[in-house]
């Protein structure tokens, strides 16, 4: 049976109550009839029968290149490099896709009797990677292989003797990546192409890169004027990678792009509820979603966060292609648009979203409120092309927890712009012209991001950017369930109940608002007209 | 006249120290204070002159007295039956509204030559406050001959007296005392241009401390960490360039002084640089380890705040060659321009132009004692700062 598409569904008074995320658990919500709808995710598409035999194929069939195999020689100097801990959420099931697309690489390589083989984990200013995180991306295989003999390690952006610098762009943008993978013959990129932000020229340009070329496109004004960053036509961050890509391909560096996308099969038995539509749910369902809510109420957070943190999602690969960036990054798009695209008309005067207890910066971690702001204003109010979903002016309604609560080791910077930065301003313009250059360049943030496992200095300001169009473009933001005091930190309004929310939104959109739920995860991207 | 009496009982001494643990200022209903009704104190010698109290201050020094808290090295230097009250501004036996600095140095004393300190004008650091003609006390306020502030009337020797301008409110003029311990304690420890420098603590002290930093001293960044919004706002507003809420201050000074950190074995995170100076106007344990515990090597740690028995991990302070230094009430200070000016004149000043009698946040009658005395130990989280007496109306004046 064909999978269905996503949908938009009205909602009147025979509408069972919407699921809402709300971090290490979920609610049910009534939303109002007549003036509310609810945007679905497509359903997971069928996954490629034989990926192992597809990735072999697409190696030998590149887009725009010569096949993988004609570009192997003996003596060459070969860089792999992969997405890190941040792509895909909750991780996939062993084995992972960048495990099966390097082995594939590799034994290529085997073949053609390389021998001088580097691979490098793109963290960009995302934290290490555990072994554990890495044997899980990459496979024990491949890891026993290379990690013991110091083949097989992370970027460091901070590492100026592993830094090459390749030219600025002709919008002054400079470009430095990672040393080994500039100067190898040829560098493949193992990428995940979870959204469609990610992949194309970002990988390399993003992944492989340093503060002193990141802070071209992580800055505000690029923020601003991508309008979304998810589609990269509009994405004043895309056309920054795609400018550094081309000074990339004029200083010599040769790029093979494997890009592989999923299905958004998401969450596993027991939790598979969480992907279904209301109304659709079995009495087992219902009664999964008691038992889960009850448990989850009495369970200390630190276990709750255990248990979800495990989750090991059934997603499946569903295209992998391969060969030059752009033109693959085309294909891997259209790919993103078939799973996740949903129609959607007209805009809406009250966003909601439930947020969930993971994005891509916690990992094993705590979603502290700066990641809950980057989540809801940065990545769910930027599931969009066209125009967002909310109208300008407009107010966003998020469900989570929202504690004061911050992973010591993960975000040890994020602690300190909570504290000492959004105590003073919210404005992200005056946060970076004011605060960015000091975290930036702080010695203690640089010495646990190289040496630990912590996020960069920077990288909470990140976040904060991340969210500033929906900033710019929301009238209010509500944090429905949220820890009172930090969401005032954060700027925001807290709410005990979603209709606390709407009474509280009531002063922006007035009495009678049309409401759209983003019924997300799975994830998915609104088209809207 | 009615005053309040403080009485050496060491039972009902027992039962404030029960009461002021279970809930600050609670001493002051189960202690050995008390209001009675008592003769005016006897005039010391001919120069003397009688004070009727127009308001009367009350300090940390006074709450941990009344709770039982403070340190048994005072039980030398003071002398019972006495009426606390060290924080006043009185009409004098002219008419004239003054301002007491209390010290009982040896000029008042009576004694000559002055002692080595006196002769210096460091008044606080006198060598001779248990002998001469008066019984011992270190300042007004902790001596049975003078009584204190906290009655209708007592006495004072003229060298301890200063007019207060006509201008002057009596609210601005009870600041003064407390302000020259502030501006004493700024300017303990020599600081440099661009100095970081910390104040820990947002009470009285704490904030007035910060008005004299800024004011006084050529400070850089000056941080303070308080934990109640009215606290913040004040220190703000009085020179504080950065506030944060307690624990967030050894990340803010980590950040600021560009330092490194470990988690020491003590449990708190252990800068390897830090703050040039911290200024601890809390004087506990926990606030003199988080000053070793954030001050750079070489760096100050000025105690103003009164302690009492504590405790300290102290390796830290050897490895690191932590100046510790205490900073007791006044008398002269030099000033960074090398001048040397009586420490209240300079209080005088900053009084005016910080515009501290903002500070008095509630006064009450003496009938009022045990009320008064918990508000003034909740102070912070009552939203006030300084709570007084005010004896403007009380009978026998």
């Amino acid at each position: 049976m064909m999978p269905r598409p996503g949908f938009v569904l009205e909602v009147d008074r025979s509408t069972p109550p919407s699921l809402f995320w709300r971090g290490e658990g979920f609610s049910l919500e009534k939303l109002p009839a007549g003036r509310s709808r609810v945007v679905y995710a497509p359903e997971p598409l069928e996954p490629l029968a034989d990926v192992d035999t597809a990735i072999r194929h697409a190696l030998d069939h590149p887009i725009d290149c010569e096949p993988l195999r004609a570009l192997l020689r003996p003596g060459m100097r070969l860089t792999i490099a992969f997405d890190d801990v941040s792509l895909p959420l909750p991780k996939m099931r062993r084995p992972d896709n960048r495990q099966r697309v390097i082995e594939a690489v590799l034994d290529l390589a085997a073949d053609a009797g390389v021998d001088d083989v580097h691979i490098i984990a793109a963290l960009a200013l995302h934290r290490r990677m555990t072994e554990a995180e890495l044997r899980h991306a990459v496979g024990d295989r491949v890891y026993d292989a290379f990690a013991p003999r110091g083949l097989l390690y992370q970027h460091d952006a901070e590492d100026p003797d592993n830094l090459a610098y390749l030219g600025t762009t002709a919008h002054g943008e400079e470009v430095e990546i990672n040393k080994r993978a500039a100067e190898s013959d040829l560098l493949v990129y193992v990428n995940i192409n979870l959204v469609a932000m990610d992949g194309g020229w970002k990988s390399t340009a993003t992944g492989l890169a340093s503060y002193r070329s990141l802070r071209h496109h992580h800055n505000v004004r690029t923020m601003e004027h991508s309008r979304s960053f998810m589609d990269q036509h509009r994405s004043e961050l895309h056309l920054s990678n795609r400018r550094m890509g081309k000074v990339l391909v004029d200083a010599g560096v040769k790029v093979f792009q494997i890009e592989t996308t999923l299905n958004t099969d998401t969450f596993p038995p027991p939790f598979s509820f969480l992907s279904k539509r209301e109304w659709e749910w079995n009495p087992r369902d219902r009664a999964l979603y008691v038992a889960t809510t009850k448990s989850l109420a009495r369970t200390p957070t630190r276990l709750a966060r255990k248990i979800f943190h495990s989750i090991e999602a059934p997603h499946q690969m569903t295209s992998v292609q391969c060969g030059e960036v752009g033109a693959v990054h085309q294909v891997t798009t259209d790919q993103v648009y078939r799973q996740q695209l949903v129609p959607v008309e007209g805009q809406t005067d009250i966003l909601t979203m439930g947020i969930p207890y993971i994005c891509p910066y916690n990992v094993h971690s705590i979603m502290n409120p700066i990641l809950v702001t980057c989540t809801g204003l940065g990545y769910y109010f930027n599931l969009y092309r066209g125009k967002p979903l909310v109208r300008e002016g407009g107010v966003l309604i998020m469900t989570h927890p929202t504690p004061w609560e911050f992973h010591p080791v993960h975000h040890p910077s994020y602690i300190d712009f909570f504290e000492q930065v959004l105590a003073e301003t919210t404005d992200p313009a005056e946060i970076e012209a004011t605060y960015e250059k000091s975290f930036a360049e702080d010695e203690w943030y640089r010495h646990l991001y190289r040496t630990g496992y912590a996020y960069h200095g920077v990288h909470p300001f990140y976040m904060w950017y991340w969210a500033a169009h929906g900033l710019q473009h929301c009238g209010r933001v509500i944090i429905v369930g949220g820890e009172p005091r930090a969401v005032r930190r954060l700027g925001f309004f807290p709410a005990s109940s979603l209709d606390d929310a709407l009474e509280i939104a009531s002063d922006v959109v007035g009495r009678h608002p049309t409401i759209t739920h983003l019924h997300c995860p799975p994830l998915m991207l609104a088209d809207v007209t | 006249m009615k005053a309040l009496v403080f009485e050496r009982d060491v039972p009902r001494l027992a039962a404030a120290r029960v009461a002021g643990a279970m809930r600050p200022g609670l001493g002051a209903r189960y202690g050995p204070l008390s209001l009675d009704e008592v003769d005016p104190p006897q005039l010391p010698g001919a120069s003397w002159v009688r004070l009727r109290p127009r308001l009367a201050g009350i300090c940390g020094s006074d709450l941990s007295t009344i709770d039982g808290t403070a340190s048994r090295y005072f039980e030398p230097i003071v002398s019972f039956p006495f009426t606390p009250g060290h924080e006043v501004i009185a009409d004098d036996d002219a008419g004239r509204r003054v301002v007491l600095e209390p010290v009982l140095g040896c000029v008042a004393r009576g004694i000559e030559p002055v002692c080595p300190a006196c002769a210096r004008g460091d008044l606080g650091n006198c060598e001779r406050l248990a002998f001469g003609s008066l019984a011992p006390g270190l300042q007004s306020g902790f001596c049975c001959d003078t009584g204190g502030g906290w009655a209708a009337e007592m006495v004072a020797h003229p060298s301890q007296l200063h007019a207060v301008p006509d201008d002057l409110s009596d609210e601005a003029a009870v600041m003064v005392e407390p302000t020259a311990c502030a501006v004493h304690g700024a300017l303990r420890w020599p600081i440099r241009e661009g100095d970081l420098v910390v104040v820990l603590g947002a009470g009285t002290l704490g904030l007035l401390t910060v008005a004299a930093l800024r004011r006084m001293t050529p400070a850089g960044v000056i941080i303070t960490a308080a934990r109640y919004p009215h606290q913040r706002d004040l220190a703000r507003s009085l020179g504080a360039d950065r506030v944060c809420e307690p624990g967030e201050l050894a990340r803010l000074v980590r950040r600021l002084a560009g330092s490194m950190a470990y988690t020491a074995g003590t449990g708190r995170d252990q800068l390897t640089g830090g703050s040039d100076v911290v200024i601890d106007c809390v004087g506990s344990s926990d606030s003199l380890q988080q000053s070793l515990a954030i001050v750079a090597p070489r760096g100050a740690v000025v105690v103003v705040g009164m302690p009492a028995s504590v405790r300290l991990e102290l390796t830290t302070l050897w490895h690191r060659e932590t100046a510790l230094v205490g900073a007791y009430a006044y008398g002269a200070e030099t000033m960074p321009s090398g001048e040397r000016r009586r420490t209240f004149d300079v209080a005088f000043e900053l009084v005016r132009d910080a515009d501290l009698g903002r500070l008095v946040t509630a006064t009450y009658p003496l009938s009022h004692f045990a009320e008064a005395i918990e508000h003034a130990a909740t102070a912070g989280r009552r939203g006030a700062v300084k709570v007084a007496f005010d004896l403007r109306h009380e009978k026998g004046r």
